[in-house]
């Protein structure tokens, strides 16, 4: 056994597995409080990015420094994307909560579209250089090969994100609200929780780490088109159901577990495959276990 | 086509032979010209129209070839195979003596079989299908486009002779382009033996993050990468390369040979190989070709006008050269003797691919691609 090789596609798989998993928390929070698969969640990921794009073109101009420069990127998208999360579901679901199920989740693919659109029109449908906003650490260079400074810092943010995002949901008064209405909204609201509120907080909370991880990913990739939430996004719902949709230490090991199980795939395997794997994975764990790793099956309430 | 449109075709066709025949021996030389003229894909096949009306045009007025004037016939096959029969047998009943076309491999290729049967030379300007000219089975076909094979081929022989390249990681994006350009990499690697193919592998577009693969081509110590795709996916495997240190060579296809690489690539861009069509541009002829083109239809030519125009001009100095419609003797000139063209100097190869068209190898040199002679 290659051991190298094996902690090499570890680190690989942990990386694109951080990712994953800070993608599949908008998708997980928002199905466990009102069940629906916000297909334009991979969309704001993508605003993120372009948002990103803008600050540090505008800020390299007058020669900030890369740090603060990143600094202020993920500010302003966590902003300006949770601002975006908030005005969607306003727009597009909320008028539709009482109706049937398909009715917002058909919106949520026009929402999907029309903000793909919406960016061909305002910016530009061709790719566009990121920069690296992430320096190269001094303190890295001896693992630089394996495990680069994107790579840390890419870890590290998703890593206390979810922390902070899993003791705002244990202990904070709105995160005891939250907990219950994704539990039963109606005997929350008999309780007083403002469901509406409640929401909104999920789509603004879920955007926000959306857009953190267009812009981490962006300087890790280097480049961006308008696609760009496809593909992440799809990937990171699987990740969702993966990890058991509606569960959001779920999401986190369903990413790194769609992850890792990639990166083996294609290291072992053939890159090839990957798609072919990441798939096969989903479908059979909706075989065995369609609740996924730590989802609970649903109770019939009689 | 009906059989019996088939059959009137070929009726009508020797009817028309019976007739011209002796008497065109004397006056014109027939040039047919085959190809989409309407249809989805006419936008390939006027091009070649317009070049040969120029081109005859031009020679006609300086009193045609050894006296003989030269008399067009054009036939739309709409780039369809089962038309492109048709055109072909009618082509050869109207007594044509050189065909420029036709324009697309598939149609070529059903063609070919009537041109070989009643040796008449087909030159394509388009049909960039390897087997047409590889197979051997088409003596009479010539082209001046470089086969899809010919880029794989200079980026191997460019790797192993200039680079030096011993293991080479052959990648592609899993699309027709890339992977087809991969594919005839692989072979001609193997097929050399001066190195060995360490991997083989497609990566999945659009993907954020291709830690594995390159992880791979460290794992299997690869001093050069080769890549069939396009530059979205090439930038992100060269910079992630470089993030994680690897120092192989980058090889690519004219998919990379793009602007946008370099400038979503930046810094690690530099030192990558790329082909691309070699430049015409600079040639008096090229320019007099274009010029010709604007002053007679009052418009910039389309995609395959240069190499129509090059095809054309090939196929009627060959015969001015061989003073003769004779196959054995034209094409023994087209073999044999050089022709400036709008596409550079050209003569074929045994098998009817044009030498000195094609593609050269670019470098990213301080954010630009220098052509290296």
């Amino acid at each position: 056994m290659d051991w190298d090789f094996f902690i090499e596609l570890g680190l690989g798989g942990l990386t694109r597995g951080s990712i994953y998993a800070l993608i599949a928390i908008g998708y997980t929070m928002v199905y466990g409080i009102i069940e629906l698969i916000n297909f334009a969640h991979g969309e704001i990921y993508m605003l993120g990015a372009f948002t990103g794009l803008i600050v540090a073109g505008v800020m390299g101009i007058y020669g900030f420094p890369a740090v603060a420069i990143l600094l202020m990127a993920i500010v302003i998208a966590v902003l300006y994307c949770a601002a975006y999360g908030y005005t969607m579901e306003k727009v597009a679901y909320k008028p539709l909560r009482g109706a049937a199920r398909l009715s917002p989740l058909i919106s949520a693919i026009g929402m999907s579209l029309f903000l793909q659109n919406y960016i061909i029109l305002a910016q530009t449908s061709d790719f566009l250089p990121f920069p690296a906003l992430i320096p190269d650490f001094e303190f890295m260079e001896p693992i630089a090969h394996i495990f680069g400074s994107t790579d840390l810092v890419i870890v590290v943010a998703s890593a206390s994100s979810m922390a902070a995002l899993t003791l705002f949901i244990k202990f904070t008064k709105l995160g005891k609200a939250m907990r219950a209405t994704a539990q039963n909204r109606k005997m929350a609201m008999l309780l007083g929780i403002n469901a509406d509120k409640i929401i909104s907080t999920t789509f603004i909370i879920g955007s926000s780490l959306a857009a953190l991880g267009g812009v981490l990913i962006s300087t890790h990739s280097g480049q961006l088109n308008f696609m760009i939430g496809f593909i992440a996004g799809v990937k990171a719902f699987t990740a969702a159901v993966l990890g058991g949709i509606g569960s959001i230490p779920g999401a986190m090991l369903g990413g790194l577990f769609l992850g890792l199980a990639e990166s083996y795939a294609a290291g072992y395997i053939s890159s090839d495959y990957e798609d072919v794997f990441a798939f096969s994975l989903l479908v059979i764990f909706l075989i065995f276990r369609p609740s996924g790793i730590l989802g609970k099956a649903p109770v019939e309430k009689v | 086509m009906t059989f019996s449109g088939l059959l009137k075709s070929i009726v009508t066709g020797l009817a028309v032979t019976a007739l011209c025949v002796p008497a065109f021996a004397a006056d014109t030389i027939k040039l047919g010209v085959a190809g989409a003229h309407s249809g989805d894909l006419a936008s390939y096949g006027l091009p070649t129209v317009n070049a040969a009306k120029v081109v005859v045009e031009k020679i006609n007025a300086a009193g045609g070839i050894n006296g003989k004037q030269v008399e067009l016939l054009i036939q739309d096959d709409q780039c369809k195979p089962e038309q492109a029969t048709n055109v072909a047998t009618k082509l050869v009943s109207d007594g044509a003596n050189v065909v420029l076309g036709h324009i697309c491999s598939g149609a070529t290729k059903a063609a070919l079989p009537i041109y070989t049967e009643a040796k008449l030379i087909a030159m394509s300007p388009s049909a960039t299908n390897p087997m047409l000219t590889q197979s051997g089975d088409y003596p009479t076909f010539f082209r001046t486009i470089a086969s899809d094979d010919m880029q794989a081929r200079l980026g191997v022989d460019f790797a192993i002779e200039k680079l030096g390249a011993k293991k080479i990681a052959v990648l592609h994006d899993k699309g027709d382009y890339g992977k087809g350009y991969a594919e005839f990499a692989r072979k001609f690697i193997e097929e050399g033996g001066k190195a060995e193919v360490v991997m083989f592998e497609g990566v999945t577009p659009g993907a954020p993050d291709y830690s594995a693969v390159v992880q791979k081509i460290r794992r299997f110590k690869a001093d050069t990468v080769i890549y069939g795709g396009y530059h979205p996916e090439a930038s992100k495997i060269i910079s992630q390369m470089r993030k994680k240190r690897i120092k192989a060579n980058f090889v690519s296809d004219d998919g990379v040979k793009d602007d946008t690489f370099i400038k979503v690539a930046g810094k690690n861009a530099e030192g990558v190989y790329a082909s691309g069509p070699i430049d015409v541009s600079n040639l008096p002829m090229y320019k007099e070709a274009i010029a010709a083109h604007v002053k007679m239809f009052g418009s910039e030519p389309g995609a395959f006008y240069p190499a129509a125009y090059a095809a054309t001009v090939a196929m009627l100095t060959a015969i001015e050269r061989a003073d003769s419609t004779d196959y054995e003797a034209v094409t023994a000139k087209l073999r044999s003797e050089f022709v400036d063209t709008p596409v550079g100097k050209i003569k074929f190869n045994e098998k009817g691919d044009a030498e000195g068209v094609g593609f050269s190898m670019y470098q990213v040199q301080n954010g630009k691609y220098i052509e290296l002679k």
